[in-house]
């Protein structure tokens, strides 16, 4: 009789088997769950960081992305222009056909607010005339918020005789774009030493586990096992680990979103700005999940390979 | 069924297991391997079941050349060869069902037929009222019985067995080498390594003798062939 050939399984049987071992792998997991949640956990602390991090910069990049559209073109009058001409130029700048909204901010008005908010209200008094110039605010319209068409705008503003000095509020945005593109570099780097962290907690872990069951093994084996039989339990465990990691890390971003909503709420007020913390979206969660599984698998996988051809029965 | 031609075992280190062995052991015959402990009896069946490989020499079990075959094959050849040891290697975690089941779902056989065989293969044994129990509960004879219906449950063609009546008492012994026999009877080939000369006598079977590595007994005018 030659080398009876590899059964062909049913499809059915082998659904069959992979959920039975998936299922005996989590029984197993359930059965020692203090040692289990202690291991998930510190999967779970570790992915929570960069996930947490993550999040917390697309929430700085929409802040970022909103005040960007928004940007508004500060107009200082020259200081010899008075408060109604200013008021007849911010009438005249209104019709423009790429402004959407002019805000006049009077000499008097300004002086009021910069005594009211700078603390220097007493040096103020001290001079015979208001220093400050006139102010409008141009909010440019939907369609040239773009840097470039702003910057045409402020241009074309510039040219007028009453016009000091013209900035566009662009600059603090950028600055902050460039340091959100600085901290996700650094939350991908986090996010690999982090995952390479995981890697060897799980690969740790299913080592622990093959020397735990080593005579399994070697009994397993003798009667016929193929290594890829052997290898589908802590494969899955791997998988378990990984997915409760994962699991653990969103329900920690999650509450830890949740606490910092309420003061960051607060915050937004003072500034006058509606922002909600926004939490984690449907995809980063499944993008979580499905890494940190994948993560379990490869964790085990590397650990198997390494340790259970070393097991031979005799 | 199983021929080994000039086969030596060498270990590392200088031990010799076995040296120099010719024998050849037709389908469906039932010997015995007897001599002393350290006379190679262990290493033969390892060579026969490939959990070693020999150092020189051919080993043919089943018309398969175990010196050439590759070692991912290895399982499926062990599949085939019915292994029973004397310290009868149960799974203590599961119960007597779960371990007499191992073989059939190692090679991926489905539910309904996985039952069936192994309540077949435990009242052969005579244990199919302790199917739920975990091993541990058993007496010896009992656990070795558990041992011998795994390794025939999936029935191969060829059962090894190394000092399957080690530690139970002649009574016990007797019945085990019955239920050998009667797997005999029904075409297994059987090669069952003893020093207890007593029970092997009175088996009437071929007995092979092993002395410090060599074949120094082949007593054919007993073996017995079953049609």
């Amino acid at each position: 009789m030659s080398l009876r050939k590899r059964l062909l399984i049913a499809p059915q049987i082998w659904l069959q088997r992979h959920a039975q071992v998936a299922l005996a792998s989590l029984g197993r997991l359930v059965r020692n769950h203090l040692s289990s949640l202690m291991t998930c956990s510190v999967i779970g602390i570790a992915l929570a960081l960069p996930v947490g991090l993550h999040v917390m910069l697309g929430n700085l990049q929409s802040i970022s992305d909103t005040w960007d559209s928004g940007a508004s073109i500060s107009l200082f009058l020259k200081q010899q222009i008075r408060d109604d001409q200013a008021a007849s130029l911010a009438e005249k700048l209104r019709l423009h056909q790429r402004i959407e909204d002019v805000e006049l901010i009077t000499r008097e008005k300004a002086l009021a607010e910069f005594q009211a908010l700078s603390g220097y209200a007493d040096a103020l008094e001290a001079l015979d005339s208001n220093p400050l110039p006139a102010l409008l605010i141009i909010q440019p319209k939907a369609d040239f918020t773009t840097a470039e068409t702003a910057q045409r705008l402020v241009r074309e503003l510039k040219l007028l005789p009453e016009a000091e000095i013209v900035q566009l509020d662009l600059q603090w945005v950028r600055r902050l774009q460039a340091i959100t593109v600085i901290a996700q570099r650094a939350v991908v780097v986090l996010a690999a030493l982090l995952g390479m962290a995981v890697l060897l907690i799980i690969g740790n872990t299913i080592r622990l586990e093959i020397q735990n069951r080593r005579t399994e093994i070697e009994i397993t084996k003798l009667i016929g096992a193929t290594n890829a039989f052997i290898r589908r339990p802590f494969l899955y465990t791997g998988f378990w680990y990984g997915l409760f990691g994962g699991i653990i890390a969103w329900l920690l971003v999650a509450v830890s979103i949740t606490l910092l909503s309420g003061p960051i709420a607060q915050l937004a007020n003072l500034y006058q700005s509606a922002f909600d913390l926004s939490s984690l979206g449907i995809s980063t969660v499944l993008t979580l999940l499905l890494g940190s599984a994948l993560l379990g698998l490869i964790g085990s996988w590397l650990a198997v390979g390494r340790h259970l051809s070393a097991i031979e029965p005799n | 069924m199983i021929h080994l031609d000039n086969v030596s075992k060498r270990y590392p280190g200088g031990h010799t297991g076995l040296s120099n062995v010719s024998l050849r052991i037709e389908a469906e015959e039932m010997v015995f391997l007897t001599g002393h402990s350290g006379a190679g009896k262990s290493t033969l069946l390892k060579l026969i079941g490939l959990l070693e490989r020999s150092s020189a020499g051919q080993v043919h079990v089943n018309d398969r050349n175990l010196t050439r075959l590759k070692n991912r094959q290895i399982p499926y050849h062990r599949r085939d060869v019915g292994m029973i040891f004397q310290d009868h290697r149960l799974l203590h975690d599961r119960t007597v069902f779960d371990n007499v089941a191992l073989p059939l779902i190692v090679s991926g056989l489905g539910h309904k037929e996985t039952g069936r065989r192994v309540r077949a293969a435990l009242d052969k044994v005579g244990l199919l009222h302790k199917e739920k129990s975990p091993p541990i509960t058993l007496s010896g004879g009992e656990q070795q019985r558990v041992g011998i219906a795994r390794a025939v449950v999936s029935k191969p063609p060829l059962v090894l067995a190394d000092e399957p009546t080690g530690n139970l008492d002649p009574a016990l012994s007797q019945e085990i080498m019955e239920l050998f026999s009667q797997f005999n009877q029904v075409g297994v080939t059987l090669l069952i390594a003893s020093h207890d000369i007593d029970l092997i006598k009175r088996m009437q079977k071929r007995v092979l003798t092993l002395s410090k590595g060599q074949l120094t007994g082949d007593t054919i005018g007993k073996s017995i062939h079953v049609p």
